[in-house]
């Protein structure tokens, strides 16, 4: 009995991935707080399945991925005037009397132990099809099928890449008081659905970052009081601990080649950012100033990094290379500028701004220098770009609730991902499989 | 040792299933279940104090401390500033506070006297900005603590510290009545 209670004392995390039931668990809750005016309408009509049942209902699925872009508008199914689901069966002529400027129809047919979802998109005034497709599935990956045909969809209609068909991870905290706060990190689809823990402890958790290839977390945990950054695989739950120097071990970002992380340690005596070889455990170090430099992040080339430090005297973004060199100034505007992140173009980079006791998210264009806040709550933070770095989704709070919200990053469309209980915070928008 | 491992191999995997049994449960704990006992200072206002961070796996009461404390306060330390162990900062800010001073003095006394004993400090932050920087911001009050302390003759060996941020408030509102209680420094005893 002594012995459990030693280890329960070395090992205070418990690790319930994957044993527990879904349905213990609460969903992320998804609400359009602010859409584009002049949205496009389109038609999803519901896919045929010839009786059989089937456990996603796919046109609700892809309908709801493209309201939530904010740049479609999808009919209600009360109002779809017809159920077609060949086109044969599609009559152009009804569908413009709709002012509809789209139409998606599809069939689910079971096929051995899965499905062949098919799914056309036609061009309602042109009257012809602009995208068709046959996909095989099954029940667990329906839902992520029909992710993945809303994401051909937007592409055809908007000629950028979707991230529907993309997870976020994220902290919830539960339970009030100091030694009652229960931490987990979840990963769930993007829009909220199926999310799983990943880790729980009733120490801190932070700072999750995807791998490029998004099949790993590194993360800081904090159980036997001391923070320490781990790896873990998200399919096998397996971690290593990666560093548990003296002082902060923080803030890990993985290189795009996924080779090298970049974290921050204190060990010398201050917050520095150092980079490290995940081959050879090598640590190089990048920074060394006299203030706080942390939230490293990678531009997309991997070349170079930008961080926040508080070396001028207020916490704004500096960008230096790889190989070492002068720290650039990046941020002027506002006493507070922090975890910076580049969108995927690697024209832009999201970050905290704080002005006037308010922080939102506000994204720099790295060329013209133009600041522009994308949010306005009073605390809003942790801001994540979306793989196709349209959107950006960040934490805030809300009736006294800590919820994650995204933006675009033009600020015209808005959402709010509420956990049913809770606080949840620091999401981070997982790059696209491969 | 091996025999070590392996009681550690068996034993490890039943204690995760266990856990899981009964996740959720208000009377799981989960592994290192929070000491409460000695950490806390004897609150004074049940709504205000800032109540220590449960955790401290390896926590003892502290000499002079938590609920025994008015009873065996050590001879010659000034038992009423003993009794405070958490100090207090400003908005971005790691100096203590003239106030507080008197705090760490009695605290870094107390350890000079006694070699023995040792201390963890723990930074704390409000939850504006982001996280990491307040981790560092956290860390940099911890280390402004331990700065006064060593000045005052306490060794190194006797200090750790360690920054959650905020991650771990003591008050939970999102008003300056809430964040200038949890920016702060709190003296945890490790060992006597």
């Amino acid at each position: 009995m002594n012995g459990l209670k030693v280890l329960f004392k070395k090992f205070p995390l418990i690790f319930c991935m994957l044993f527990l039931s879904h349905a213990a668990h609460a969903v992320l809750d998804i609400e359009i707080t602010q859409g584009v005016v002049g949205a496009v309408p389109i038609a999803v009509v519901p896919f045929a399945s010839g009786g059989a049942a089937l456990p996603v209902d796919v046109a609700e699925v892809i309908a709801a991925d493209l309201r939530r872009s904010g740049r479609f508008a999808p009919v209600a199914r009360d109002d779809l005037i017809a159920r077609p689901s060949e086109a044969s069966q599609v009559n152009f002529r009804d569908w413009r009397l709709l002012k509809t400027d789209n139409l998606v129809i599809g069939k689910v047919a079971v096929q051995g132990a899965g499905y062949v979802v098919q799914f056309q998109l036609f061009d309602v005034f042109r009257g012809v099809q602009l995208s068709g497709y046959s996909i095989r599935s099954n029940a667990d990956t329906l839902r992520r099928t029909a992710h993945q045909i809303a994401d051909m969809i937007y592409e055809t209609l908007t000629g950028e890449p979707g991230a529907f068909a993309t997870r976020i991870a994220y902290i919830t905290v539960t339970g009030a008081g100091a030694g009652k706060r229960r931490y987990s990190l979840e990963v769930a689809d993007s829009d909220g659905y199926d999310p799983r823990p990943m880790l729980q402890s009733n120490q801190p958790l932070m700072s999750p970052a995807w791998s490029p290839d998004a099949s790993r977390l590194a993360y800081v945990s904090f159980e036997n009081n001391r923070p320490k950054i781990y790896i873990q695989d998200l399919r096998s739950g397996r971690r290593q601990l990666l560093t548990s120097f003296e002082g902060i071990n923080g803030a890990p970002a993985w290189s795009p080649d996924g080779e090298k992380i970049a974290l921050v340690l204190s060990k010398e005596g201050n917050p520095d950012i150092y980079v490290m070889d995940l081959a050879s455990n090598q640590l190089h170090r990048l920074t060394d100033s006299l203030g706080i430099d942390t939230e490293p992040a990678w531009s997309p080339d991997g070349r170079s990094i930008i961080f926040t430090s508080d070396r001028g005297g207020t916490p704004q973004i500096y960008r230096m290379p790889v190989a070492g060199g002068r720290a650039e100034r990046l941020t002027f505007e506002g006493s507070y500028n922090a975890r910076a992140s580049f969108a995927a173009d690697g024209h832009t980079i999201a970050m905290v701004h704080g002005d006037n006791n308010r922080y939102q998210i506000a994204v720099l264009d790295m060329q013209n220098k133009s600041l522009q806040v994308l949010t306005d709550g009073r605390l809003d933070e942790s801001p994540s770009f979306a793989p196709n770095g349209r959107m950006i989704i960040y934490a805030t709070e809300e009736k006294m609730r800590g919820v994650l919200a995204a933006v675009s990053v033009d600020g015209r469309v808005k959402q709010r991902l509420s956990a049913r209980e809770g606080d949840a915070r620091e999401p981070a928008w997982a790059p696209v499989r491969q | 040792m091996n025999k070590w491992i392996k009681i550690g191999l068996i034993v490890i995997p039943v204690v995760m299933l266990a856990a899981c049994g009964t996740f959720g449960s208000k009377k799981q704990q989960g592994g290192g279940a929070p000491v409460q006992g000695g950490q806390t200072q004897p609150p004074e206002s049940a709504t205000t104090m800032p109540v220590a961070p449960g955790g401290g796996a390896e926590a003892v009461p502290l000499p002079g401390g938590g609920a025994q404390q008015e009873q065996t306060a050590p001879a010659g330390a000034p038992a009423d500033l003993m009794a405070k162990r958490v100090v207090y900062f400003d908005l971005d800010s790691s100096s203590v506070h003239d106030e507080d001073r008197a705090i760490v003095q009695a605290h870094a006394n107390y350890l000079a006297q006694h070699p023995a004993v040792k201390v963890t400090l723990e930074g704390h932050a409000d939850e504006r900005g982001s996280r990491e920087y307040n981790i560092g911001l956290g860390e940099r009050r911890a280390a402004a603590v331990k700065q006064m302390m060593a000045l005052l003759g306490v060794s190194a060996q006797q200090i750790s510290s360690v920054s959650y941020g905020e991650e771990r408030p003591a008050a939970t509102g999102h008003d300056e009545s809430a964040w200038h209680l949890n920016r702060r420094v709190e003296i945890v005893y490790t060992a006597q």
